[in-house]
């Protein structure tokens, strides 16, 4: 701005005004049209809604007796929609790759990180630790609940692992990477990774070569509403919430340090 | 019931609004957290508790943590050189 002459500051100025002056319309004029846009929507629950036709119905009306699942989003997600959630297993994978191709460190330069790391990192303190211990437990026998009572209740793989994923960074952040690291070393993290990826791709494969449209009744449907219903549906959520409890878990550890 | 509704909805709104007023990275983190939790509270609502639950973990949780952990990697935390004045 110094380094301007009087008539470049003239039309610096005159930009700045006019900036925000057109900021303001573009921004009022999209804010418009997405309202005009939100009018014309059905309103929620509306009876002759577009979204209420016969593949909802078919879900609804069939479910249960299909799949065996009293959850019908489990039903849809799991099952009539497998082939979906593997896309999207495999999306979290991929991510956790990338940010292991950009962040991770090499095992030495980790342990010089972490031990240059240690007296600046102020103690966690009783608050934390103590919060963790009483709250630790519960968040992942509410993960576990979550996966294995997916085809039950709502819920299932991914709010389960996610629930899971989050207790595990809490007792990472209250105890430390080195007593994490007892129970999920890297390279049991890396196994239960990618063997429930493959566990799931597998079990989708199979459904491919046996040509069903939605996964197979060679797992007896069981009762509806008990534990071990739903066929394969439950095995999947687990499959599923392991995927992502460690993708979750093993972004926040190479963004926190670069490593396990 | 609708007008917890509608106070939900306001205070996304002013969430929502505030998250990108907020100059100061810290802050704008925090609201985005209550902009899930209050999100989640409306799926509940809306009689999706599949999403709330996943919105409560995701949102809140994790999504909050990594943006603090980024913002940490960049030093935008503690150096308040690097936070636009005020």
């Amino acid at each position: 701005m110094n380094r301007l002459n009087d008539g470049e500051r003239g039309i610096f100025r005159r930009f700045q005004a006019g900036y925000g002056a057109i900021g303001l319309l573009v921004s009022g004029a999209l804010a418009a049209v997405l309202l005009l846009t939100v009018s014309y929507l059905p309103g929620f629950g509306q009876a002759d809604r577009p979204t209420e036709n016969e593949v909802s119905q078919r879900y609804i009306a069939k479910g249960l007796e299909e799949t065996g699942a009293t959850n019908v989003v489990a039903a849809v997600i799991l099952d009539y929609r497998a082939f979906d959630t593997l896309g999207e297993s495999a999306v979290l994978f991929a991510a956790l790759a990338a940010v292991i191709l950009l962040l991770r460190e090499e095992p030495a330069a980790l342990a010089r990180r972490m031990a240059e790391r240690k007296p600046f990192e102020p103690d966690q303190g009783p608050i934390l630790r103590i919060t963790a211990r009483v709250l630790i437990p519960w968040l992942l026998l509410f993960g576990a609940y979550l996966v294995l009572n997916g085809h039950l209740s709502p819920g299932g793989g991914f709010s389960g692992g996610a629930v899971t994923g989050a207790a595990m960074i809490l007792h990472n952040l209250a105890f430390g990477p080195e007593q994490t690291r007892r129970f999920l070393s890297e390279r049991i993290f890396f196994r239960l990774l990618v063997g429930a990826l493959c566990f799931y791709g597998l079990a989708k494969g199979y459904v491919f070569f046996t040509g069903g449209n939605h996964l197979p009744g060679s797992i007896p449907l069981g009762q509806a509403g008990s534990i071990f219903s739903g066929g394969l549906i439950g095995p999947l959520n687990i499959a599923v919430g392991i995927v992502t409890a460690c993708a979750v878990y093993g972004i926040f550890a190479l963004f926190d340090r670069g490593g396990w | 019931m609708t007008l917890f509704k509608v106070l939900l909805l306001l205070f996304l709104i002013a969430c929502a609004a505030a998250v990108s007023l907020t100059r100061r990275l810290l802050p704008a983190i925090i609201i985005f957290m209550s902009y899930s939790l209050v999100m989640s509270l409306l799926w509940a609502l809306l009689e999706a508790p599949d999403l709330a639950v996943t919105e409560a973990a995701v949102g809140a949780g994790i999504t909050s943590v990594l943006f603090f952990l980024a913002l940490k990697r960049v030093r935008a935390l503690r150096g308040e050189e690097n936070e636009p004045p005020e």
